[in-house]
């Protein structure tokens, strides 16, 4: 075999790496819109604050210190301790559940039984807003994530699989991080598959996921429900944010992977959790390997930054929801 | 008192179909049109125009044309930036191919290219509905701007990637290039936009306006009372993407006079429209300039009073304004979804009952 077919195989398999990157962000937005049919353009930005919340915590930053320091005119930055990972993911996490609360109190509440489209453009709202607010509170530079996961080349992989090609060919290249972020998720996927299968709560979820009357009906209180989702759905974005921060930094650009999750969602339909990690995994390796095969070849490059919407948009012309969505009954 | 209908007989068809039918109402907007066009040019100074008015004009454009498709057909797009990228692309290759061309016409052409580009993009709408659309639109979008960036045709193989604007001029007086006086700039938009925001206005009330209502109400129903789904959904994309492609070609030609695809026309600019749409208020034409005139003061209003009475960091006020910026959006959509336009509505309801309350 020659060196370029295994050099095709090599970025078949980061496009895998990177969809399951994309399936995680694209899980947040399943779960808030199979719980309350709303579509939470803010994921995205959700993560981005998460990360930005995480490394916050663990450098002992003083939150709003730029904004203390322009109005009072002191000079604060740090509280000067460093917090362990394991306590600053919890920290994050309790920020983020917090959020859950404040986001169903004030906004949520306020727009039951409004149309899908207004609850959209509220969450494009929230996203501008959290977007501002993060970067008050934490200031806007980018930040170096780490959180003992292990970075770089996998040696191993490499050197065991170097003897495969010719001369020129030096063994598979893929990231530590990728594959950690690959087993995540996949336990992620796992654990709420098992939430919602087998707990009272997860059984809740999805009656409301069914009906939102039927399930007011049985006595499930839709408020808290909502208040469960977007928790879930901020400790998702936590886990995105960790991901995503580790590999690129955390900076603004984090906050644009939601653009990325939404030709995934649209692939993999928008109710269904399996979908979101298909969806991904086909919209990864499709982009890489339309990139490696016709883009940088023949197009100029760069095609990665519109393959996706444009394979969701022709496919959606031949199957309206998605791969697994729920089939779209319509009636006058 | 002044402001209502009574004692006001219309004795013909035409006269109880206007626009405005309260003469309160009418007069106001001849008298705003006046001094739009006579007083306000020899008052206002540079940095009013260049800060606030001019992109207030060309926004607006953009917003009636976004507001025709989302706000009255109903189809929700997220490509409005691309499809400005077209209009201005548009607008540069003819000037630099045809140098004697008027410029009018080149804007007007260049409008007409982007209908073509919308109404193929808003072809995938017949089977892609909601959320779905505004997704697949963003294919457009990202498309469009990679488009003009990797192909150097388009911006006629300088280094730089940068299109700019050559030199034009209406009756000897220069409307685009450096040498343009900010007058007449502002002037040659008011045209523009009186005119096009006249044919809106009347294009919505027509047929044509009612059968995107009806598609967008229920396009089902629509569909069995005999509205054709096909030419109606593809002419709102196309009216609509006219409009967008002549505010990006104003945008580029008149008000930047030089752009980068990626810089000017990107994703953020197709939020930008939407949230005039959605804060000025869907479906209406007066809340096209509302969210528009909102959208375009706040920012200007907020870093005056941050960075110049308060004296804070820019970075930090520009971090505020995306604060304050969504949690209006949020707070509109509770307090009003249905924008501005609604409060105009309310406020007119109110004053023609006036100075009894019911």
């Amino acid at each position: 075999m020659s060196a370029n077919f295994y050099f095709g195989v090599e970025v078949f398999l980061n496009g895998l790496m990177a969809g399951v990157m994309y399936s995680l962000v694209a899980l947040g937005f399943v779960l808030i819109f199979k719980a309350s049919g709303i579509f939470n353009y803010a994921q995205g930005v959700m993560a981005l604050f998460a990360a930005l919340t995480l490394v916050g915590f663990q450098n002992g930053q003083i939150p709003f210190a730029h904004l203390i320091n322009a109005i009072f005119g002191t000079d604060l930055h740090h509280f000067g301790w460093h917090m362990p990972a394991f306590l600053a993911i919890l920290c994050a996490l309790g920020v983020m559940i917090l959020f859950a609360f404040l986001v169903e109190r004030y906004i949520l509440k306020h727009l039951v039984n409004q149309e899908p489209i207004i609850l959209f453009m509220a969450t494009i709202g929230l996203a501008y807003f959290m977007e501002g607010f993060g970067d008050l509170m934490w200031g806007s530079d980018i930040k170096k994530l780490d959180v003992g996961i292990p970075q770089g080349g996998n040696i191993w992989l490499e050197e065991n699989t170097a003897f495969l090609g010719g001369e020129d060919f030096y063994g598979f290249y893929l990231d530590n991080l990728d594959i950690w972020a690959t087993v995540l998720a996949a336990i992620l996927v796992t654990s709420l598959v098992l939430f919602s299968q087998y707990t009272k709560t997860g059984r809740a979820l999805r009656a409301v996921a069914d009906d939102h009357q039927a399930a007011l009906s049985v006595g499930i209180s839709l408020r808290s429900i909502w208040v469960i989702v977007w928790s879930i759905a901020g400790f998702v974005a936590l886990v995105a944010g960790i991901m995503w921060g580790s590999k690129s930094g955390v900076q603004f650009s984090l906050s644009l992977i939601a653009l990325k999750a939404l030709p995934v969602l649209m692939l993999g339909g928008f109710t269904s959790i399996p979908g979101a990690i298909i969806g991904g995994l086909i919209i990864g390796v499709g982009e890489k390997m339309f990139e490696f095969l016709i883009g940088a070849p023949f197009l100029g490059g760069a095609t990665e930054n519109w393959f996706a919407y444009m394979l969701a948009l022709l496919f959606l012309v031949f199957r309206p929801q998605g791969l697994f969505g729920e089939k779209i009954i319509e009636r006058v | 008192m002044i402001y209502r209908e009574a004692g006001d007989f219309k004795t013909s068809y035409a006269k109880d179909q206007q626009t405005f039918p309260i003469a309160f109402d009418r007069w106001g907007y001849f008298i705003t049109l006046a001094f739009a066009f006579l007083v306000v040019p020899f008052i206002i100074n540079d940095y009013w125009i260049n800060a606030v008015v001019l992109p207030f004009l060309i926004y607006a454009i953009a917003a009636i044309g976004l507001n025709i498709l989302t706000g009255y057909c109903g189809q929700v797009s997220l490509g409005s930036g691309g499809f400005m990228a077209v209009g201005a692309y548009a607008a540069y290759k003819l000037m630099t191919g045809f140098p004697d061309l008027n410029i009018v016409f080149v804007i007007f052409l260049s409008g007409g290219v982007t209908a073509l580009v919308g109404m193929l993009f808003g072809l995938p709408s017949l089977r892609i509905k909601g959320f779905y659309l505004a997704v697949a639109t963003l294919a457009a979008q990202f498309f469009l701007v990679w488009l003009f960036n990797k192909v150097p045709w388009f911006y006629n193989y300088s280094a730089s990637g940068q299109i700019s604007a050559p030199e034009r001029s209406i009756f000897g007086y220069a409307v685009t290039g450096a040498n343009a006086l900010p007058a007449v700039s502002y002037l040659f938009c008011l045209c523009f936009v009186v005119i096009l925001a006249w044919a809106a206005r009347n294009l919505t009330r027509g047929a044509n306006g009612r059968k995107w209502m009806a598609i967008r109400d229920m396009d089902i129903a629509a569909e069995i009372i005999g509205v054709n789904p096909l030419k109606t959904k593809l002419t709102a994309f196309g009216v609509s993407s006219f409009y967008i492609g002549i505010a990006g070609a104003m945008l580029f030609a008149v008000y930047l006079g030089a752009a980068e695809v990626g810089e000017a026309f990107g994703i953020s600019k197709s939020f930008l429209i939407l949230f005039m749409v959605i804060i000025g208020g869907l479906g209406s034409i007066f809340g096209s300039f509302a969210g528009a005139a909102f959208m375009v003061l706040m920012p200007v209003l907020l870093k005056n009073v941050m960075v110049g009475q308060l004296g804070w960091p820019t970075d930090m006020a520009a971090h505020f304004e995306f604060v304050i910026v969504g949690g209006l959006i949020v707070l509109f959509l509770i307090v009003e979804p249905h924008g501005l336009a609604q409060l105009w509505r309310l406020a007119k309801e109110k004053l023609r009952l006036w100075p009894f309350p019911h």
